[in-house]
């Protein structure tokens, strides 16, 4: 073996995986993972803890591997997170941990997120579950949102004892990892559902339906319903367009709309009721993972596709393993170019894509070379269907009902970010709700350090509350 | 296992159907238990509704409340293979999920009572619009405002609360296609007569039905300028503003129906826009139902999908 290499790892072949929606990765297997697990020199100073949001003991848990102790590998990481099957899986590994591991300088960094999801799903193969609180603390929580920040800072409150409900607005619990994270790169049943499962062993209730806003206010929860704190994680729902003309046209949806069909509402399932459009042809317009997400989906369904993005490949904000996937399925990428206008047919249905060349010119506040548009290079690319994927902002739903919650001008909730605590008393937020789209693994963070802060308040406040 | 996340505390189902009845030919009626809605929700408002769990989502304007019993009317018209599948559900059976209430309560509950008195005020409602138009009746009723109602329907057999809207409207004025009940004709042409020939001047019209009869009605409450709120039911997925499925251009600018709405000034609504929009599901929707239904006999009757080619 060659040690400044990750050992590999098995993947479904690009050809047969575009037709269906089987996990595109298949993970390690004991052998490979125990195999991975020696290229780890146990850094004293382990920078990979400092590159994880979460800061899963990560020399331990891989240690572990190597002594072959499973079990052990999965309560350490369980110690730190409450979701390992599903960081393992779609984690930015390359700009967290493994972005920080020594082996990195010289050849490939270990493959942590691997190593994390074989240990997630061996324990989850062997229904070994987390451990719970042994006290319990006669204090109840509400949780808004059962994404990731939600589902972990739940789980992080009932280990310490709590009385924890966690508020969702869709029938499903799961947030992003069920209604936008497709089934190819997040199994449902056999990943997602039993990790929420893991988080409601420890005590977790969860009530689905609930639209805290519209349902029940926060104040109600505080004054009729017996609540000591809340957490806000309701992440950031509200789609993005573009403002240009033709966006209304049938065929043109947003990201979160067509995913949410396929993912949420099984469309992507012959049998399911849901429709969803057959497309020839698609263009894909954004950079993101939720971009690639969409474009894979449409790929799978039937259509050639198109990601139309504005910047170079360098600056794709994907994850480089989706992008990398995305190629090799056959995913047309039209880079530096942007749509200025969308086209129907006499009957309003979308009919193609109008764009323009751009080029880079000085980076921008974010660093990244802003494009600029390169005069008369319009050109129209014939689709049928446009699916916008620009990013998403935060649902006001909350803050416009919640009387002392201030949020700042992009509607996002302000919190503080070491205790997620907001400008109103007893109340915590994290993850997209309070940033603004992000990834699952921040949102997770947020989630632990809103644990935190909600427990030293309730601690803080014994007499009073 | 899912549906371990809907219990209550006390291990009782949420959303148990309390009475269901048929109104009118596949027009359905059912009182439903939904606590958190009936506690929190005002006329104008919508709750989306699963049957079981593989079902679609399926919003619904909240017809009636009871916020002492804790339950929720709803009335549809069995159109879809989702609908279809409801309209079999008896007293007695659950629905999977209910949840609500979304958007925005009518503009008459959030305005200044005094203010609203000085209105005169008039509804017209179309076929099962007659649902969601009720719960606004009744409810100026119970302020002392007692608003004029038009409700048109094809034919008399599909009249909906007839019985239920008399009582709590002034002047109910019937109107039917066919001539079958009550007047003969359009709505539109109630409303222009009771206007143009009864001399009545009303300050606000709210029309709930069809899109196409609220086109039609916005384009004379325009003439006789008389301001009109219309209620919209474009397709729609979670119905919290995470889709953008049911975006309308309402006075130039793009507005979510499920947060923003559902209701808007009709006047400024791009109807011809929306209707477009509520076919985009029509042809694969059709097609499945009616292969459900009437399984490898299907050859295209239904006009829209082009059979089994």
């Amino acid at each position: 073996m060659d040690i400044l290499k990750k050992v590999p790892v098995r993947e479904q072949d690009a050809k047969i995986r575009a037709t269906n929606f089987e996990e595109v990765c298949l993970g390690y297997n004991m052998e490979e993972a125990m195999e991975e697990s020696l290229r780890c020199i146990n850094c004293k100073n382990a920078k990979c803890i400092e590159g994880c949001p979460v800061a899963i003991n990560i020399p331990k848990f891989i240690e572990q591997v190597k002594n072959a102790d499973i079990e052990a590998a999965y309560q350490t990481i369980s110690e730190s997170s409450a979701l390992p099957a599903v960081c393992g899986r779609v984690c930015p590994q390359e700009s967290q941990c493994e972005g920080r591991c020594i082996r990195g300088i010289k050849g490939e960094p270990v493959s942590i997120g691997k190593l994390e999801r074989f240990v997630a799903d061996w324990a989850m193969d062997k229904e070994i579950k987390p451990v719970g609180a042994t006290i319990k603390l006669n204090k109840k929580v509400a949780v808004i949102g059962a994404g990731p920040a939600g589902l972990t800072c739940a789980g992080d409150l009932a280990k310490l004892g709590y009385d924890v409900t966690i508020f969702e607005a869709l029938h499903e619990p799961g947030g992003v990892l069920v209604y936008g994270i497709p089934e190819f790169r997040l199994p449902k049943e056999n990943v997602v559902k039993k990790e929420i499962n893991n988080v409601l062993s420890l005590g977790v209730k969860i009530e689905t339906n609930v639209i805290v806003g519209k349902s029940v206010t926060i104040d109600e929860l505080f004054d009729e319903e017996g609540y000591s704190a809340v957490f806000i994680g309701s992440g950031a729902g509200l789609p993005k367009f573009m403002g240009i003309p033709g966006e209304n046209f049938n065929g043109v949806f947003s990201a979160n709309e067509y995913l949410t069909r396929s993912n949420l509402m099984k469309a992507y399932n012959d049998n399911s009721s849901t429709p969803i459009m057959k497309s020839k042809k698609v263009a894909v317009v954004g950079g993101g993972n939720v971009a690639m997400d969409a474009a894979r989906t449409a790929l799978r369904l039937g259509a050639e596709v198109h990601v139309v993005y504005r910047r170079s490949e360098e600056e794709l904000p994907a994850r480089i393993e989706e992008v990398h996937h995305a190629k090799q399925e056959g995913i047309i990428f039209d880079l530096l170019t942007n749509p200025t206008e969308i086209f129907a047919d006499e009957n309003g249905w979308v009919s193609g894509i109008r764009c323009i060349r751009m080029e880079l010119g000085t980076p921008d506040a974010s660093g990244r070379r802003s494009p600029v548009e390169i005069k008369g290079s319009e050109f129209t690319i014939e689709v049928d269907t446009v699916i916008m994927s620009l990013g998403t902002s935060p649902n006001p739903l909350i803050s416009k009902t919640t009387l002392g919650l201030l949020t700042d001008r992009h509607k996002c909730i302000i919190a503080e970010e070491e205790s997620g605590k907001t400008s109103k008393d007893g109340v915590y937020a994290g993850g997209d709700a309070v940033t603004g789209a992000a990834t699952v693994i921040l949102a997770m963070g947020a989630g632990k350090a809103g644990a935190k802060g909600i427990h030293e308040y309730l601690s803080q406040n014994k007499q009073s509350k | 296992m899912l549906c371990l996340y809907s219990l209550l505390a006390d291990g009782s189902k949420m959303y148990k159907i309390i009475r269901a009845e048929e109104l009118a030919q596949n027009i359905y009626l059912m009182e439903v238990e939904a606590r958190r809605v009936a506690k929190s929700c005002l006329p104008g408002q919508f709750v989306i509704v699963r049957m079981d769990e593989d079902g679609e989502r399926i919003p619904l304007t909240i017809c009636d409340y009871d916020r002492t019993a804790g339950t929720i009317t709803i009335v549809y018209q069995a159109v879809g293979a989702g609908t279809h599948k409801m309209a079999m559900l008896r007293e007695g059976d659950e629905f999977h999920d209910f949840v609500g209430p979304l958007g925005c309560p009518s503009e008459l509950c959030t305005e200044d009572l005094e203010e609203l008195k000085k209105k005169k005020i008039i509804f017209v409602a179309g076929g099962v619009g007659t649902a969601p138009v009720y719960p606004q009746v009744k409810w100026l009723h119970e302020q002392g405002i007692h608003a004029d109602v038009i409700v048109g329907s094809k034919t008399k057999d599909l009249l909906i609360l007839e019985k239920e809207m008399e009582a709590v409207a002034g002047n109910l004025y019937i109107t039917t296609d066919d001539g079958s009940y009550g007047r003969s004709g359009l709505v539109t042409q109630v409303l222009k007569d009771l206007v143009e020939n009864n001399g009545i001047k009303y300050d606000v019209c709210i029309a709930i039905g069809p899109m196409i009869m609220m086109k039609f009605v916005c384009r004379l409450t325009q003439e006789l300028k008389i301001h009109t709120i219309v209620s919209l039911n474009p397709i729609m997925v979670d119905g919290t503003g995470m889709c953008g499925a049911c975006r309308v251009t309402v006075g130039g600018k793009v507005k979510f129906a499920c947060v923003d709405g559902p209701e808007f000034d009709g006047h400024l609504v791009n109807f011809d826009e929306a209707m477009k929009r509520q076919q985009m599901y029509k042809t694969t929707e059709g097609k499945a139902f009616l292969e459900a239904k009437e399984g490898d006999t299907h050859s295209g009757g239904c006009g829209v999908c082009g059979g089994d080619k």
